[in-house]
Parts: structure tokens; sequence; C-alpha cells
């Protein structure tokens, strides 16, 4: 802002100072960093998905022929294979699940389900046709620990369960996913709250610590940003979750957006219209990275740690790092942000004591 | 290249709009498509609600002053040529402009005359065409929130005013106005460079 306002500190107020804020706003106004990130990714070359055809205007004929026998492969025989695999494998983690839960509680118990959960996640990626690679498998996320990742769609967890088992932090829903959820509780104890117990932050973090607590029980699973980005940046990572303690192991996802978009623009499409898009795109290609633990250091506060770990991802990932809640894409943006600012301006004009006020 | 127009096309009113803001057919273009980004349930035009959601304007100080320059004369809602006028005063200066205009044709938006009027505006909210003290110290107020006691605030506005008020009426006209900043680049100041 020293800049903008001709770098003098201790410098008077003057008449123009007005510019620096109104070019500022209306910068924000022609293109800001938040809006642009709930939003698909736009590509640099045509992957012949209608979708994402929004630059690229003229197709010669010979282009529709190959546009048109890539929507008769997708639709036609990539489609319903995709949807087969996707009902055995969510019949197949139901029944699996439920079974497994009827044992008593028993090493052979915690084997059996994590051979379930890892069998059904793996037919479920094959039926969105994903291909992931893993890196640094040897920072993996142990039990006991905090598992920490960028949000991009629901597709996420499944990734990230295909390697390892997690248990999963999220509230109760009802139909389809409830029943999974249910089923999947009674085989490993995973973390689901009641809608009003969300709004209670200490009863969350309570039950979080006591899962980590037991170095027994799989790592949890958290998204700090609360919200789905696009993939082309990682928003403010909530602190909450970084209250709890015990040790925090990020992994950054990123995905490949040549093959389809995964990203769910969850004010525009359903769960279900998600879903018929991911599965009649190309393929879901993603990069998942796991990177060494980390812990809060002396003196830190749970902000900065949360910092700290959210540019450790965006580093790894290639991502952006915006400063931006996530949640402003449904909520209003806090008064804190502002007062910075007036206090910034403040400084400038009368900071330094009053020199600026004895003229007379 | 062909294809642009065919997208231009959606644009109401496109040639006039051009004329009007000077912007080439790519701004324009450009300028369309974050309106309707921002125009998120597309009714076809902006209201104050759909500025206020763009989070680096909400943080903006002067955030709400910006908002009311898009809707002159107590309306409510802005329609693409209303933005792109707004805007067009933030069109970086032509050095061309300025030597072949045709003197009849009306100021392009983006002159300096103009870029100070939008500037005068923010500040004269009655828009009596004169900023009083008491107009001075709310901007001031806005841009400093609640950091600076009141008599530091209004001892800079004194200053202000007085450095500025020539007639001696307490206020600044907007000819005063002009003349205090007749040495500052406001070309340079008041213009955004993606907006060629």
């Amino acid at each position: 802002m020293e800049k903008g306002l001709s770098g003098l500190r201790g410098r008077v107020f003057e008449l123009s100072d007005v510019f620096y804020f109104s070019k500022k706003g209306l910068e924000a106004i022609v293109e800001d960093e938040v809006t642009q990130r709930f939003s698909s990714e736009e590509l640099v070359s045509w992957n012949l998905l209608t979708r994402t055809n929004v630059n690229f205007q003229y197709i010669s004929p010979k282009l529709t022929m190959v546009w048109v026998l890539g929507v008769l492969i997708r639709y036609c025989f990539l489609l319903p294979l995709r949807v087969t695999l996707a009902f055995i494998g969510i019949s197949l983690l139901i029944i699996g699940t439920t079974l497994v839960g009827q044992l008593p509680d028993s090493r052979i118990k915690n084997w059996l389900s994590e051979l379930v959960h890892l069998t059904c996640c793996r037919i479920c990626v094959r039926s969105l046709s994903g291909t992931i690679h893993y890196h640094n498998k040897q920072y993996r996320p142990q039990k006991g620990g905090i598992c920490v990742a960028n949000h991009t769609s629901p597709i996420d967890v499944l990734i990230l369960t295909t390697d390892g088992c997690y248990a999963m932090v999220g509230q109760v829903h009802g139909g389809l996913m409830g029943i999974i959820q249910r089923a999947m509780v009674k085989a490993c104890p995973h973390v689901w709250f009641e809608r009003s117990e969300m709004k209670d932050r200490h009863l969350v973090t309570k039950r979080l610590r006591e899962h980590v607590a037991d170095k027994k029980k799989l790592p949890i699973l958290i998204f700090p940003e609360g919200t789905c980005i696009n993939n082309t940046s990682v928003m403010m990572f909530k602190k909450g979750s970084f209250e709890i303690g015990g040790t925090i192991y990020p992994v950054a996802i990123k995905y490949n957006p040549q093959f389809g978009d995964a990203f769910w623009n969850s004010s525009k499409y359903g769960m279900v219209s998600y879903l018929l898009r991911i599965m009649t795109s190309w393929a879901i290609v993603c990069d998942v990275w796991y990177m060494p633990p980390m812990t809060r250091e002396e003196g830190e506060d749970a902000v900065q740690f949360a910092n700290r770990v959210k540019s450790a991802i965006a580093v790894q990932g290639g991502l952006t790092e915006l400063p931006w809640d996530g949640g402003l894409k449904r909520a209003k943006v806090k008064d804190t942000f502002k007062e910075e600012q007036q206090k910034n301006y403040s400084k400038m004009i009368v900071g330094n004591g009053s020199p600026n006020l004895e003229l007379d | 290249m062909g294809s642009r127009s065919s997208h231009a096309a959606l644009i109401p009113d496109v040639d006039h709009i051009r004329r009007e803001t000077g912007f080439s057919q790519a701004s324009l273009l450009r300028l369309y498509h974050r309106f309707q980004a921002l125009d998120r349930e597309e009714k076809g035009y902006l209201s104050r609600l759909d500025l206020q959601q763009i989070g680096a304007l909400a943080v903006n100080p002067l955030g709400d002053r910006i908002i009311d320059s898009f809707f002159p004369n107590g309306s409510q809602r802005v329609d693409f040529a209303g933005f792109a006028r707004v805007l067009a005063h933030f069109r970086p200066v032509d050095e061309e402009d300025a030597t072949i205009r045709d003197p009849k044709q009306p100021e392009p938006l983006n002159s300096r005359m103009n870029k100070l009027r939008f500037a005068f505006q923010l500040y004269d909210l009655d828009r009596d065409g004169k900023i009083s003290r008491n107009e001075m110290l709310q901007v001031l107020r806005l841009m400093v929130g609640v950091q600076v006691t009141d008599e530091q605030l209004e001892s800079i506005t004194d200053r202000t005013v007085q450095e500025a008020d020539e007639d001696g009426d307490g206020a600044v006209s907007f000819m005063e106005f002009t003349k205090s900043l007749e040495k500052m680049n406001i070309e340079q100041k008041m213009s955004i460079r993606i907006l060629k």
C-alpha cells in the first residue's frame, strides 16, 4: 500500500489518496482472485468435451467427426461400464462392511475391514477410470495422526482411501450416503456428526481429540478448506483441525484437467449430475503427494501452523496460495480484513505520532 | 478471429457501448464475461449485493462508495452498459486519443477531466458540486476506520480543505479540486492496464 500511496512514511493525507482505493476497488471488480477459483479451470487445448469448449469456437468438419466419435464412446460404451462398476463397488462396500461389523473386535476384524474398504474403493475408482500416481509413499499417514489435504471434490476421499484406510469426519447424511456411512462405521470407527453437533466446535474438537489419542485408531482425514476449490489454488485453511494436536500428515492432490474436470461446483451441479459428468469424461488422472509429517512448533499458534501446512501443500502440488476463505463464495467477508486495510492507511497518515498535526 | 464476433453479437447494444466507452472488442468481451460471472442468478443486471460479494471489494475501505458509483440517481440495478460506462473511466489513456480527437465529439470517458470527476463524486455524496468539510470528514473516516480519533481527523480535514479552498467558501469545488491535483499524473493513477 505504501508504494501505491507515493511511498513516504509519515506523509500527510492528500485528496488523491482516494485514487489508490478506488483503483484497487475497480481492479477487484474487473477481476478478483476468489471468484475465478470457483469455476472450472480453463484448458490450453481442447479435450473433445463440450463442457470445456469455452474458448475454442472454430470446429472443422473433421474435428466434429472426431468429437461425435468421442461422444459415442463416452456415452454408449464407457458410461454403462462405469455405472455397473460403481454399482458393484458400492453394494460390495455395504454388504462387506455390514458382514465385517458382525465380528467381535479383534485384529482379524481390523484386517478384514481394511481389506473390504480397499477393495471396494479400488473398484469405485476404476468405475471412474481413475489413474492415480502416488508419490513418496513412505510418508503415508500413520495411525493416530491427522491427514490434511486440499479439497476439489468428494472424489478426493475415494482417491485417498484407495491407498490406505482413514477415519472420515463428516456430517451424517440421509439417503444412499447415509446407508454407506452407517455401514462403514460398523466395520471401523469413523467420526460422523449430527448436523446439530457440527455447530458445537468444542464438541467436535473433543471427539476428534479422543480419536487421535487412541494410537490404534486410523488416521483422521480432514479437508481444512471446508469447501471445494477448482484445483488451481489453495485457500485459507480453517484453524479448527490444527488445534487438535497430534501429528499432521499433509497430502497434496492435483488433478490433470486434460482428461476430465474433477471440480465439483456445488452451486451449479447437484451430486448426481456431477457424478454423471465425471463418468462421461475421459478419465480422472491425478497425482497424490504424501509429505513429511508436521507438528505445531513452540510459540506457533493454530493459524500460523495452518498457514505453514497450506504453503507446503501449495508448493508441492504446484498450486497458487490464496489467503481468502473458501466460504466467501457463500458468505460475506469478515470485517477484520477491512480493518487491516484501515489500520495500514491510518498508520501512514497519522502513524508517526503527531508531527503531521503540529502545523499551527 | 472471425469466431469472436459471434460472441460479441451476444452483447446487447455492443456498437453503442463501444463508441461510448472506447473499449476494444476484446476488452468489451472480457468485461461482458465478467459481468455474467458476477450476475450469478443470470438476471441480466447487477444489484448492489452482487458487487458486495467480491471479497477484495468488500474489504476496501471505500468499497461502498465505489459500489454507489455504479448506481447513480438512486437506481438499484446496473445493466452491462452502465457497468462498462463506469469502468471506462479507468481505461488507460491512449496517446493518440488526445491528438486526433474530434473536438466536436463529447470527451471520452477516460479523459483526465472525467477521471477527476469520478474521484470527485466519491467525495461529493449529495452531488451538489462541492466537497463540504463534512463530506471530506466522512471519506477520511471510511479510510481510517476506528484507528484515528475525531480530533486528529478533524484537523487533517481542516488542513486539507484550507489548502485546496481558494474562494474561501469552506468547501472544495470541482475546479478547486482539479487545480490542487494539476501536477498529479492522474492518467496513470486511475488506469487499469488490463482494460486496454
